[in-house]
């Protein structure tokens, strides 16, 4: 389904993907983790052609998606950011997103109801809460049936009630044969859905494999401990490999 | 392209500042008509207001479209649509929404005035002309400087920087070269620089449509010779047709190659 060869992206000075290789080809969760400035929002870009990337080959469903857009047809995206235009209402942004895909929205009741959105369809975007958007958000972009789904932090902003009816969703969206890519700072989420995790680290990827595994070879008990024991670490090899660095600072703590 | 274009222009229309645009022109409009009760006059009043507010308004609205939109724009480049649709889509209809202030705040006056009845319909049709040629380019430009600035500060400093130039500085540095080369016969270096300046192409051709050109001295009656010649009116609407098209076409090829 994604195949990702030697990915390189930078942006000025900044090397943020550093070659990553990648193949995603069944259905199932992949939680895309990693600390902040890691590449997983530049990735994902990438796979979504927002990006553009500096170097490698980029692959979905079998086609090269450098400079093409109707792959995008078989991807469903999730955004970070919820903001729209202002003085567009809710049924009106919903009909611009169903006339651009052309394709039924199967999902669009189901996500209406869940989501208690009946009542805000007639209001201006303008005046509607953080956590409404969110779920428009989440009804613009889940309403279709996708074999690729892309999330990036999804459950910001939302109501616990909200939260619990997007994770039933995505369950059944998985059981259905729906590969969903995940990113998110929660771990208990990533804990909650994943089956796979791809763990970046300074632009490459520095675990791919299951949830159990990666909390195994850490040596901790949960996923939240096992990311902050794999930090420390790198922390601590920076450190070491920065002999001038440490010894400037031992220097300072002595005095 | 079309839907971005229609769902712009729907999200536009209701906002805020194309209604105080259209109000401010209706105000000015129909406050010189009534003020005047002379269409031609009025018109030449119109002139010196569009000149200066049309290229801003477009200038900055254009930015500020922009630079609002940056997260729906992300949304949009998720879906099954090429870059160029959806940056055209969104131009044509910050354009759009920005003629449609304009044509309805000018026209509504002008025509409870009874203007196509009258013999300053051609007056008020170059002036509105004008109005649209400007808010075109100027928008585009507008597209062009955000989408070349990431930052939002930079970019409404280069709009307003731009709009400085071409609305005030330019014509300051020709009158000085006018001044400094007082002893040369300028008049084709002139209308040369007028050429390259979009506004003052415009503040020209409504200055010779309105027949006040006897104020522009002997440079005036070079322009008339030009301008009112066939081939002046042809070379006039391929630069305008230019003026639209270049940064349009900039701002094509810089949204194909940016990261967002």
């Amino acid at each position: 389904m994604i195949r990702i060869t030697n990915l390189q992206k930078s942006f000025g000075p900044l090397h943020v993907l550093r070659g990553i290789d990648m193949t995603i080809s069944r259905g199932g969760i992949f939680a895309i983790l990693g600390p902040n400035g890691s590449g997983k929002t530049t990735l994902i870009k990438s796979i979504l052609g927002m990006v553009i990337p500096d170097q490698g080959n980029l692959v979905v469903n079998g086609e090269s998606v450098s400079g093409k857009s109707a792959y995008r047809a078989e991807i469903a995206y999730l955004p970070q950011i919820a903001r729209f235009p202002e003085n567009l209402r809710v049924c009106e942004l919903i009909s611009l997103v169903k006339s651009i895909r052309k394709e039924p929205a199967d999902y669009e009741k189901e996500l209406l109801d869940a989501f208690e959105l009946q009542a805000v369809l007639s209001q201006k975007l303008r005046n509607l809460s953080g956590g409404t958007r969110q779920k428009v958000n989440i009804l613009l972009s889940l309403m279709f049936e996708c074999p690729l789904l892309i999330l990036d932090e999804p459950t910001v902003g939302l109501d616990p009630l909200a939260m619990i009816r997007l994770k039933e969703i995505i369950l059944r969206r998985k059981a259905a044969g729906t590969t969903i890519l995940l990113t998110t700072h929660i771990m208990g989420l990533a804990e909650a859905l994943a089956d796979e995790v791809v763990f970046l680290l300074d632009g490459r990827i520095y675990f791919q494999g299951s949830l159990d595994d990666m909390i195994r070879q850490s040596g901790e008990n949960d996923l939240e401990h096992a990311i902050a024991r794999i930090l420390e670490r790198r922390k601590d090899s920076n450190s070491a490999s920065a002999p001038g660095k440490s010894f400037l600072n031992k220097m300072i703590a002595a005095f | 392209m079309l839907k971005i274009l229609k769902f712009t222009l729907y999200d536009l229309l209701r906002s805020r500042w194309t209604i105080a645009y259209f109000l401010l022109y209706l105000i000015c409009a129909g406050s010189l008509l009534y003020f005047s009760a002379d269409p031609g006059k009025a018109v030449i009043s119109l002139m010196n207001i569009l000149l200066i507010l049309c290229p801003l308004v477009s200038i900055m609205f254009g930015v500020l479209y922009f630079y609002s939109s940056r997260d729906f724009v992300e949304l949009l480049l998720a879906q099954p649509l090429p870059r160029n649709s959806i940056f055209t889509g969104q131009y044509l209809g910050v354009t759009l929404s920005l003629v449609t202030g304009l044509s309805l705040g000018l026209g509504i006056p002008f025509l409870f005035y009874g203007i196509f009845v009258s013999p300053e319909l051609m007056n008020f049709g170059t002036l509105l002309l004008s109005g649209i040629m400007l808010t075109f380019i100027f928008t585009g430009i507008a597209f062009l400087i955000a989408i070349k600035n990431e930052n939002r500060i930079r970019g409404f400093g280069l709009a307003l920087i731009v709009w400085l130039f071409m609305g005030i500085i330019y014509d300051g540095l020709i009158l000085i070269i006018l001044l400094i080369f007082e002893d040369y016969p300028l008049e084709n270096f002139v209308l040369g620089m007028t050429l390259f300046n979009p506004v003052d192409l415009s503040r020209i051709l409504l200055i010779l449509q309105l027949d006040i050109s006897a104020l522009l001295g002997f440079s005036g009656a070079v322009f008339k010779k030009l301008f009112g010649s066939s081939l002046g009116m042809l070379l006039v609407t391929v630069l305008s047709i230019l003026w639209v098209l270049v940064p349009y076409l900039f701002l094509r090829r810089s949204a194909s190659r940016k990261d967002f």
